[in-house]
């Protein structure tokens, strides 16, 4: 007790690495609270998603951050203590396309979705692009499709709902942060991705809703489960969260793409915090638990001014009980 | 015998060793002998890190990982074959490109140029030489992917479409861009060396030759040219160096498509691209293992191609001096 009190005068440095999406957050939530309690300090590495979870199965940093839950075989590895996973913010990714001259917003499906970057769908004219976008002038020309190069939690999250609304994809490509694609260039981050679609007449790629949003990218609308054509947004991302909410696994390790709800944006997702459920040091079992209970409830205010989507009340309230399993 | 031999007083070894300090030799030899040492010890060392952390995918893959073409790291099967031919293509292209010119200038800038010319070009190319590499990927990824996408690609592949090496779709990014900057970047090095190289002739060959009645072509092309090869070839080595191990400014133009294409205006692959582009998100054993056994192929292939250097400096001394 002695010991424990006296500690906490001195700032507690906290390493914290992972996942690069929701670094901006990150680094701006550590500041807010640093501000509050001068004894917290959290350095945070975006490094990605899997050298997070690299780092935190091998110990070298108190806490990880992933953009993908981990899979069985990855909390296996983890022996010293449990791994929890806290969802923080969500993040939706878009269709994003350059058609010269193109004003309409293009509608998509799961299906021609997966056709073009399968590469069976390989011309903007073809019949069922047209047949959903029957006002919309399509070019007679070329699709250039456009991808990740690095490997990334985006496209794990791209790769998982192709994978799940399109049985020819899972059997053929499967989801990963990388992955063999069938066709198309390569881009490196979402900034290579998005500049080469802009480079490039008649390309299509995919990127983070925020990266669209920011630099002002055409982007298309997705049918989701229920049959209804939705443009990504904060509302319709929430919204997947919030239908995904009732099915919530008590570990939240959960993929939320192909939502159910007729307003839910299907290609979103949650990114996580990874917190050992065990921690040697008192001092930072408190300032970890501090942080937490301040994130979900100050913190997720902050999160529409830097355009990601904030956590819906359901999830909220989920999560504030699971702080409580940090001994 | 006047001059007896008067036996030295013993020296205490404290005094020896200063004696050996201040006499600098000895201690200069040692010290640098341990300077050079470390050379040789962290080239082993590399090799050993990139042998036994690649261990997962040597065991599993063994040989065949040079010859396979597939990379899914879904279904776990790596294979190097993409990035092996993607680096020595490119690599290969932009020296075909960049030797010549480069020569070229360096031989105006040496023997033919008005000296103030001289002098400044000298001074821009150094400059050009200093430029990190991922501004030339930026120039290449706003100038030159439009360029080739709307101008040469579909230029060759009128007229010449009918060789594999220009047919398909011109999406501006692939090989032959990769080629182009990489031949850009190499360029100052091959030039700086080499005229380098050129200057150091001894006036005197210059005058015996215009003395026989050479003329001032003759001069350069017959006899300064034949004299500076080493180092000419040296630069030309140098520059192949950079390209194989180039990442940033090609992985922004190659298209990062890990497949063997004929054609040059297909996208590619090289090897320091994917590792850059894949090892942070890298998960599992097998994954890391394959990258960084890549990581070994590129190394050997620079080693080959070093050897290989080596051999044609031999043999064309070797040559060189039956003619003297």
């Amino acid at each position: 007790m002695v010991l424990a009190s006296s500690a906490s005068v001195r700032a507690e440095t906290i390493n914290a690495a992972g996942a690069t999406f929701p670094a901006v957050i990150y680094q701006k939530w550590f500041q807010e609270y640093r501000k509050l309690h001068s004894d917290v300090q959290v350095n945070y590495q975006s490094i990605g998603s899997g050298a997070g979870i690299q780092q935190l199965t091998q110990g070298t940093v108190d806490f990880g951050a992933s953009d993908m839950p981990m899979t069985n075989e990855q909390l296996a590895k983890v022996t010293k203590y449990k791994v929890l996973h806290f969802p923080t913010v969500m993040g939706g990714l878009v269709p994003t396309y350059n058609l010269p001259g193109m004003t309409d917003i293009l509608n998509f499906t799961p299906e021609t979705l997966a056709g073009i970057y399968l590469g069976t769908i390989t011309k903007w004219s073809d019949a069922r692009l047209k047949k959903d976008n029957p006002k919309a002038k399509l070019p007679d020309a070329d699709i250039t499709v456009v991808h990740r190069s690095d490997g990334s939690g985006t496209t794990f999250v791209w790769t998982d709902y192709l994978a799940k609304v399109s049985p020819d994809w899972k059997a053929k490509v499967g989801a990963g942060t990388s992955v063999a694609w069938p066709t198309g260039l390569g881009g490196k981050g979402n900034e290579g991705v998005a500049g080469t679609v802009k480079e490039t007449p008649n390309s299509i790629g995919y990127v983070e809703l925020i990266y669209a949003a920011q630099n002002k990218m055409a982007y298309g609308a997705v049918k989701n489960s229920a049959g209804e054509f939705v443009r990504a947004d904060f509302d319709t991302v929430s919204e997947a969260a919030a239908g995904a909410a009732k099915n919530m696994p008590d570990d939240f390790r959960v993929s939320i793409t192909n939502a159910p709800g007729k307003k839910a944006y299907p290609i979103s997702s949650f990114t996580w915090l990874l917190i050992p459920n065990k921690f040697d040091n008192a001092t930072k079992k408190n300032a970890i638990q501090g942080f937490l209970k301040w994130m979900l409830a100050d913190g997720q205010k902050f999160a529409a001014g830097l355009d990601y989507a904030p956590l819906p009340k359901p999830v909220v309230d989920k999560e504030e009980k699971q702080i409580g399993m940090i001994q | 015998m006047a001059t007896a031999v008067i036996a030295a007083p013993p020296q205490p070894a404290a005094r020896k060793f200063v004696k050996l300090l201040r006499d600098g030799d000895k201690a200069a030899h040692l010290i640098t002998l341990i300077f050079a040492a470390s050379v040789f010890l962290v080239t082993v060392f590399l090799v050993y890190e990139l042998w036994v952390q690649s261990s997962p995918a040597r065991a599993k893959f063994g040989f065949e990982f040079l010859f396979s073409k597939s990379w899914d790291p879904v279904a776990e099967k790596f294979g190097a074959l993409p990035f092996i031919y993607g680096t020595v293509l490119t690599s290969l292209l932009a020296l075909l490109i960049s030797v010549p010119l480069a020569v070229g200038a360096a031989i105006f800038l040496s023997e033919l140029a008005p000296p103030k010319l001289s002098n400044t070009c000298t001074f821009l190319v150094e400059l050009l030489a200093a430029v990190p590499s991922v501004i030339y990927g930026l120039l290449a990824f706003f100038t030159l992917v439009p360029l080739m996408r709307i101008y040469i690609e579909p230029f060759l592949k009128k007229n010449l479409g009918f060789l594999p090496f220009f047919q398909g779709p011109a999406y501006g990014y692939g090989y032959l861009t990769a080629a182009m900057i990489l031949s850009i970047m190499t360029f100052p090095f091959i030039i700086s060396i080499s005229r380098e190289s050129l200057l150091a002739v001894p006036r005197e060959q210059r005058e015996a030759a215009l003395a026989l009645g050479a003329t001032k072509w003759e001069s350069t092309w017959q006899v300064v040219v034949p004299h500076a090869r080493l180092g000419i070839i040296g630069s030309i080595f140098l520059a192949l160096a950079r390209a194989l191990g180039e990442t940033m400014a090609v992985t922004m133009v190659i298209g990062n498509d890990p497949a063997v294409h004929a054609s040059l205006i297909a996208p590619g692959y090289t090897i320091a691209a994917i590792i850059a582009n894949e090892f942070t998100e890298a998960t599992g054993e097998l994954y890391q293992g394959a990258l960084v056994e890549l990581g070994l192929v590129l190394f050997l292939i620079t080693i080959i191609l070093n050897a290989a250097a080596q051999l044609l400096i031999v043999a064309t001394t070797k040559k060189g001096s039956k003619h003297d």
